[in-house]
C-alpha cells in the first residue's frame, strides 16, 4: 500500500468538513474523487501533504506516518506532487526555473543536473520549446502542463491533482487530460479530484464519491457509473452529466 | 532685485551634497535590511515567533507615530543623559535608519501580502521550507513590487535627511546655512541648494525607473507599463 488514510477529521470553526475519511491507494493506482462543491475534496487533498493540518486521523505514505509530529514534513512533501486548480506557477520564474527550483533547493542538484532533468520533464509534457517563457506568456493549458512537469521532476511517489482542468477554457482541457492519462498509463500513482467524468471513467482504477465530508461510495468506474449502490451517488452522477455533458 | 551667485560656494555645496548622499544611501540601505526583517516578522510571525511579531509591530507603530525630529533629538541630546553618546554623524545615521526602517517595513509588508497565497502553497508543496519559500518565491516577487513605493521613500529621505543639520552635520542644508550666514545671500544660496536637491532626486528617480524596467517580468506589477 502506498498511501493509507485513516479516519481523517477536519473542522473549520463550527463546520465539520471531513467527518472520518478512510481509504487507501496502491502503487501505480489512479483514483478519482468526485462530489459536490464544498464537500471537503480539496481539504482532503491538502491534509494529505499537510498544507492543511487535520484535527484527527492518521495518514501513512508507505511505512512513514505523515501525521506524526516527529516527521520532517518538508521531506514528505518533496515526495508528494501537488497540482493546483489555478496552477500556481511561480510568477517571477520561467517555465524552466519553475521546474528547476525544487530540484536545486530541495533535492540539492547541481544547476547542470537540474537543467537536464527539468528539460526532460518539460519535453514529456510537450513544452520543451517554452522553457524560457514566463507563466504570463503561456496559455492556461500550457501553465498547467508546466506545473505537472514541476511536480514530476521531483520524482514523487504520488501526485495529488485538485481539479486540474477547472480553471481552463474548454478547448484547453484536452491537452492537460492527455498528459494525465499518459502519466497514469506510465504507472504513476495519482489521486485526482475532477468533474471530468470521461477521464474518470476511462482512466481511474477506482472512483470515490464524497459528500458532506464522508465517502458515500467507492468502486470501479463501470460499477459506480452503471449501477451505483447509493441513491446519492446516482443523483450526483445525473446532475453532473447534465452539467458537464458526460463523456468527452 | 540684484541676484548674486558665486562659484566660491561650489566646494562647500559639493561636500554637502556628498554627505547628503552618504546619509541617504547608508540609512536607506540599513533601513532596508531592518525593514525587511520587520516586515517578514509582521507577516509570518505566528506560533513561536509571535513575540517577535509583537515587537516588530510595536517598533513600526512607535517610529511611524513620532516625528523624525523628535527621534533625532532623543538620540543625540536625550541619550547622553543615560550615558550613551554618539557623534553627530552617527546619531544622524541612526535616527534616519530607525525611522526609515519603520516606513520601509510597511512598504515591504504590503508587497509581501500582495504576492498571491498560492505561491507560498506551491512552494511548500514542493518541499521547500517556509524560510526557503520566503527567500526564493515570495521575496523575489515582493521586492519587484516594492520598487515604486520604495522610490517614494528614497525621495522623501533625500529631503528628510536635511534635519540632521540641526545637530551639526554639515550636509547640503548645513553647508547652505553656513554660506548664507557668511554671505547674507540667503535667497540665492537656497535657490542653488533647491536645484541641487532637484537634480539629485531627478537622477535617483531615473535610476529606479531603470531598475524597475531591468527587473520586470511579465505578469508581475507595472500594469500597463512596459
Ligand atoms: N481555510 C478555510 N477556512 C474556513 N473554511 C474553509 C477553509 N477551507 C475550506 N473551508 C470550507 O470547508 C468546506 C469544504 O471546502 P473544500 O474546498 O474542501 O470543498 P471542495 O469539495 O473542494 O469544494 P469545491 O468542489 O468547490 O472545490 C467549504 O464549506 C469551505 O467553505
Ligand atoms: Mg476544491
Amino acid at each position: 500500500m502506498l498511501l493509507r488514510v485513516e479516519d481523517l477529521h477536519k473542522r473549520y470553526g463550527k463546520e465539520e468538513v471531513l467527518k472520518g475519511v478512510s481509504f487507501s491507494l496502491d502503487k501505480g493506482e489512479t483514483k478519482v474523487i468526485i462530489g459536490p462543491s464544498g464537500t471537503g475534496k480539496s481539504t482532503l487533498l491538502r491534509c494529505i501533504n499537510r498544507l492543511t493540518e487535520p484535527d484527527r486521523g492518521r495518514i501513512w505514505l508507505e511505512d512513514v506516518e505523515i501525521t506524526s509530529p516527529k516527521v520532517n514534513i518538508n521531506r514528505i512533501r518533496a515526495q508528494i506532487g501537488f497540482v493546483f486548480q489555478d496552477f500556481n506557477l511561480f510568477t517571477h520564474l520561467t517555465a524552466l526555473d519553475n521546474v528547476r527550483l525544487g530540484l536545486i533547493r530541495v533535492k540539492r542538484m547541481s544547476k547542470k543536473e537540474a537543467t537536464a532533468r527539468a528539460m526532460e520533464e518539460l519535453a514529456r509534457v510537450g513544452l520543451a520549446d517554452k522553457a524560457n517563457a514566463y507563466p504570463a506568456e503561456l496559455s492556461g493549458g500550457q501553465q498547467q502542463r508546466v506545473s505537472i512537469a514541476r511536480a514530476l521532476a521531483m520524482e514523487p511517489k504520488l501526485i495529488l491533482f485538485d481539479e486540474p482542468t477547472s480553471a481552463l477554457d474548454p478547448e484547453l482541457i484536452g491537452e492537460v487530460l492527455a498528459v494525465m492519462e499518459d502519466l497514469a498509463q506510465s504507472g504513476m500513482t495519482m489521486l485526482v479530484v475532477t468533474h471530468e467524468m470521461g477521464f474518470a471513467r476511462t482512466v481511474a482504477d477506482e472512483i470515490i464519491f464524497m459528500e458532506k465530508g464522508v465517502i458515500v461510495e467507492q468502486g470501479p468506474p463501470e460499477q459506480l457509473f452503471r449501477n451505483p449502490k447509493h441513491p446519492r451517488t446516482a443523483e450526483f452522477l445525473r446532475r453532473i452529466t447534465d452539467l458537464y455533458g458526460g463523456e468527452r | 532685485m540684484n541676484l548674486v551667485f558665486s562659484w566660491d560656494w561650489l566646494p562647500r555645496l559639493s561636500q554637502g551634497l556628498l554627505l547628503t548622499l552618504e546619509l541617504t544611501a547608508l540609512s536607506m540601505a540599513l533601513g532596508a535590511v531592518l525593514g525587511l526583517v520587520l516586515a517578514v516578522l509582521r507577516v509570518y510571525g505566528r506560533g513561536p515567533l509571535y513575540p517577535a511579531y509583537l515587537l516588530a509591530s510595536g517598533y513600526v507603530h512607535l517610529f511611524r507615530g513620532t516625528p523624525l525630529l523628535v527621534q533625532l533629538m532623543t538620540i543625540y541630546f536625550g541619550l547622553p543623559t543615560v550615558g550613551v553618546r554618539f557623534s553627530p554623524f552617527v546619531a544622524g545615521i541612526l535616527a534616519l535608519t530607525l525611522n526609515t526602517a519603520a516606513y520601509q517595513a510597511e512598504y515591504f509588508r504590503g508587497a509581501i501580502q500582495s504576492v498571491r497565497a498560492g505561491q507560498m502553497q506551491a512552494a511548500l508543496a514542493l518541499g521547500l521550507s517556509r524560510l526557503q519559500a520566503i527567500r526564493y518565491v515570495v521575496l523575489p516577487q515582493a521586492l519587484r513590487l516594492v520598487i515604486p513605493p520604495w522610490s517614494n521613500e528614497l525621495i522623501y529621505m533625500v529631503k528628510g535627511s536635511a534635519v540632521v543639520y540641526l545637530i551639526g552635520v554639515a550636509e547640503l542644508m548645513g553647508q547652505a546655512k553656513t554660506i548664507a550666514a557668511r554671505t547674507f545671500r540667503n535667497f540665492e544660496v537656497y535657490i542653488v541648494v533647491a536645484l541641487f536637491y532637484l537634480a539629485l532626486i531627478f537622477v535617483l528617480t531615473l535610476l529606479l525607473r531603470w531598475a524597475e524596467r531591468r527587473t520586470h517580468v511579465p505578469g508581475l506589477g507595472m500594469p500597463g507599463r512596459v
